[in-house]
């Protein structure tokens, strides 16, 4: 089994990526809670004019009628407009997909962006819908039977783990 | 016939008697002397009793046969070993017209099970206004006078109305209640009914009553039987009546002596119950009171309800909960909680309540009417729809097992139920 | 003892009938998650997809408008198919019974029912015959309880007092008739709120209500003092005028919130009503439109309380 890329080296690389195509205008929204984790260290390496997005798809879900309403849902705040504008949406972890399905339509519940680019962590494969990231720190293989997930220590630190899937 | 019941646990509540024996039937009657029978029923492993009396079951006839009729009524009364039963004046149209009565006695002596003994209405269609002719509603076989569960408020009626079953001689059979501060109630005035947003029915409205009515008794002298008593408060009161030699007696719904207001639950309507069922103080009361004999007997206060009637909201619900078949194993799980004998338990529910209602059954003795019931005290059954003979399934026990299982009754020396 | 019947076997609410007898846990939850719901309705597009395809029937058996209307909206922002029934509560020996308008609707296939009735008990009976897919909430029975009105208050109340474990809480008027005020105890003790006060004459209090966790006061001012919180009863007209009271005037002058009896209470305690208000009966207009009344934003709170409920019993 491959060792799992170390994610504080991943995040310098990101920002660096991104840097040449964020204006004054562009918008960054995390989807939590390791998605908001990423944005959050990416929108102050990138020193974004706007302040930073966080979303919860709670709402969103396509899987509400199988699994009910499972977690505490967070609230989602976006303290800027939506409409035209650029955005850069980021979560931590890339795999069937549906989770950016429904984080689009939250997203066009708030207006019509001019553009959205998808960045994220890593990229486990795996899609079931025709979703891919412009921007993606490492491809990761995952065994059967388990799941990737972002983690942070409390001094801030972020680290990608494998646990056993429920 | 001549029946010979071998080897059975004897219990003759009234003498006190039990031990293993025979007992002889012929003509009717418990005989003393032996000789050919006719029949022989084994008895081994059963307890032979006299039939229970039972003072308050509601036939529904005339009127009610929606709700049940005479026939699965009486099949269920001798399923439950009840022999004899005062059934109150509440039917529709009220007893208070001979007619009616004799009606109902004929119609209940061709189905030839239990004895039944039907208390009169007191006041014209139990209206509380005018009195009925008690002389000819007791000439047509009304052995008391009674208002079900209707009110009287006007209390110069009540006294004129005691005053005039005094007259005769006649028991007036009454449920304490004041009709306002009962009125709109429909659970007993306390914890549960706060919580549960219930309208409530304070102790005092029992209270209140009682005192009137016995107050009126040291006036009249009328022999009065209160019926359903609830709270403890009322069991002291009758303990002074008592004290005092007032000539009266009283009773308690078996269900009152198990249940109390906790058994509420989540609104189960089959607890709703007239009067109703109290606080777990007033409930140890009435069981204590019944054990040290202050409440004379108990009674299944059967009132069968059918089904929409009890798929209601619990305020709308009709009240009432089957008991003929329950009188026994309940009297026995009663008796069994309290550490009593088996005679004095069963005397609750056959020699008291016979000498209550003035009949000559409810002991077994030379020359009394042969109305018995054999039974396993141990056996267990569970109480359901199919279970319950009665057209009302309507109860708070349903779903449990209780101990207590009819394999014989005999009516007028006649075996008019069987169950191996 | 008998199953709670809003929880399923798993423990997860399937009706909401009562405050009473939920774990603190199910409560915060549906808290935490109307707080979600909050920011929905300030947005432009005011829907989530979340009970898409959805049919929540309102089933109104005692009149209301604004608690149908804020059912309507909050199903609405769930993407739900709303159908309203207005049934006059009928006896039982006209028209149908209960159970069989529920059967009926049922067969329509119904998800949700929102149940309001003047009886006591009558959303447990209705919970004890829908199909395990169906779910109950109940809008308010008989003088029993309103569950939703209870949390929408709880919401009220944390939102600007943050602290439950400190607060001094008084309800004031008619508790005995009172299913809003029944609620709201069962919250605020189950969330341990340390001091619960009710405030009414003795024919408006019922027996045994210290049971509850509560302090019984007759005295207005006595009762309001230091308290964090006043929440105001609705008076009903049929309870002026009659055995319960002599005349509104008479209850105004002793119960009635004004500033002056305000006074003894906190000087940053907020004032709360279910609504609506009878002006000049239980509450005056400088208080009730002042700067402690929290009455309407109570409003606001109770869609997105509305939701979260809708989206927890829906899902389970």
């Amino acid at each position: 089994m491959n060792a799992l890329p170390d994610a504080e080296a991943l995040v310098p690389r990101l920002a660096a990526e991104l840097a040449p195509r964020v204006t004054a205008a562009s918008a960054m929204v995390g989807l939590y809670t390791g998605g908001a984790w990423l944005a959050e260290r990416l929108h102050a390496a990138l020193r974004l004019e706007q302040p930073l997005g966080l979303m919860d798809i709670a709402f969103y879900r396509d899987d509400y009628a199988a699994q009910g309403l499972k977690h505490d849902p967070k609230r989602t705040r976006l303290p800027f407009a939506v409409e035209g504008r650029d955005l850069l949406l980021v979560d931590d972890v890339l795999y069937t997909g549906r989770t950016v399905r429904a984080a689009l339509n939250e997203l066009f519940d708030y207006g019509r962006p001019r553009s959205v680019a998808l960045v994220v962590l890593a990229d486990r494969g795996g899609r079931q819908l025709p979703i891919c990231a412009q921007h993606c720190g490492a491809q990761v293989e995952v065994p059967e039977g388990m799941r990737l997930r972002l983690k942070r220590d409390p001094a801030g630190r972020l680290r990608l783990e494998l646990e056993r899937a429920a | 016939m001549r029946i010979l019941i071998r080897g059975g646990r004897v219990v003759d509540p009234a003498s006190g008697r039990d031990a293993t024996g025979d007992v002889f039937v012929a003509d009717g009657r418990i005989s003393q002397a032996a000789g050919e029978a006719d029949r022989t029923i084994d008895a081994r492993g059963l307890v032979v009793a006299p039939g229970l009396v039972d003072l308050a079951a509601r036939l529904r006839e005339p009127g009610y046969e929606y709700k049940a009729t005479l026939e699965s009524e009486m099949d269920a009364a001798v399923a439950g070993g009840v022999t004899s039963l005062a059934c109150p004046p509440d039917t529709d149209p009220p007893l208070d017209e001979p007619g009616l009565v004799d009606m109902l006695r004929r119609r209940a002596k061709a189905l030839e099970r239990a004895r039944v003994y039907p208390v009169g209405a007191l006041t014209a269609k139990l209206a509380g206004e005018r009195l009925t002719e008690m002389a000819e509603l007791a000439e047509a076989g009304c052995v008391a006078f009674s208002q079900a569960n209707a009110p009287l408020p006007d209390t110069q009626v009540l006294w004129r109305a005691l005053q005039y079953a005094a007259t005769y001689g006649f028991p007036v059979w009454l449920r304490a209640e004041d009709p306002w501060l009962a009125r709109g109630g429909v659970a007993h005035d306390g914890e549960v009914a706060t919580r549960l947003g219930l309208p409530g029915i304070p102790v005092f409205a029992e209270t209140i009553a009682l005192g009137t009515l016995l107050e009126l008794v040291r006036a009249t002298r009328t022999r009065v039987h209160l019926c359903r008593l609830s709270s403890a408060a009322a069991v002291d009161m009758i303990r002074a009546a008592k004290k005092e030699r007032l000539p009266v007696s009283c009773d308690v719904g078996i269900h009152h002596v198990h249940l109390s207001d906790m058994d509420l639950g989540f609104y189960d309507a089959h607890c709703r119950l007239e009067p109703p069922l109290r606080s777990q103080r007033d409930r140890d009361a009435l069981a204590a009171g019944l054990a040290d004999g202050t409440i004379d007997c108990a009674v299944s206060d059967h009132a069968p309800v059918d089904e929409d009637g009890k798929h209601l909201p619990f305020a709308e619900a009709e009240p009432g909960a089957t008991g003929l078949e329950l009188l026994l194993p309940l009297a026995l799980k009663w008796g069994r909680e309290r550490g009593l004998a088996l005679a004095a338990t069963l005397a609750r529910v056959t020699s008291d309540p016979a000498r209550v209602l003035g009949v000559a059954s409810g002991r077994i003795a030379p020359g009394a009417p042969a109305d018995l019931v054999l039974f396993d005290p141990e056996a267990p059954w569970r109480v359901s729809a199919q279970s319950l003979r009665s057209q009302g399934k309507n109860s708070p026990f349903l779903g449990y097992e209780l101990a207590g299982r009819v394999r014989a009754t005999l009516v007028a020396g006649h075996v008019v139920f069987e169950q191996p | 003892m008998q199953r709670n019947p809003q929880l399923n076997a798993h423990g997860e609410l399937q009706h909401l009938l009562s405050i009473e007898g939920l774990p603190r846990e199910i409560l915060l939850q549906i808290l935490d998650t109307a707080e979600s719901f909050a920011g929905v309705t300030e947005r432009e597009v005011k829907k989530v997809p979340l009970l898409r395809g959805k049919s929540v029937f309102n089933l109104f058996f005692e009149p209301s408008t604004r608690t149908r209307t804020t059912f309507e909206i909050a199903a609405k922002r769930l993407s739900a198919d709303v159908i309203n029934l207005n049934i006059a509560a009928s006896s039982q020996s006209k028209g149908e019974s209960l159970l069989d308008t529920v059967a009926n609707l049922s067969a329509m296939q119904a998800d949700l029912f929102v149940v309001r009735h003047n009886a006591s008990g009558a959303p447990y009976l209705i919970a004890r015959h829908v199909k395990p897919h169906e779910h109950v909430i109940n809008a308010g029975d008989g003088r029993h309880a309103h569950p939703t009105q209870g949390l929408l208050d709880l919401y009220t109340i944390r939102h600007y007092k943050k602290d439950f474990s400190r607060l001094v809480v008084a309800i004031v008027g008619d508790v005995l008739h009172s299913r809003v005020a029944r609620s709201l105890i069962h919250g605020l003790t189950t969330l341990g709120a340390p001091e619960v006060r009710v405030i009414g004459p003795q024919t408006l209090i019922p027996a045994g209500v210290e049971a509850l966790g509560v302090r019984v006061f007759h005295a207005m001012r006595a009762g309001l003092e230091d308290c964090d919180v006043v929440v105001m009863l609705r008076l009903q007209n049929e309870r002026m005028n009659g055995a319960l009271l002599p005349s509104a005037q008479e209850f105004f002058k002793h119960y009635g919130l004004t500033a002056e009896k305000l006074a003894a209470a906190r000087p940053d305690a907020i004032v709360m009503h279910p609504g609506p208000m009878n002006r000049g009966v239980e509450i005056d207009t400088p208080v009730a439109d002042g700067p402690h009344s929290v009455i309407l934003p109570q409003v606001t709170f109770g869609i997105a309380v509305r939701m979260a409920v809708m989206s927890i019993v829906a899902g389970n």
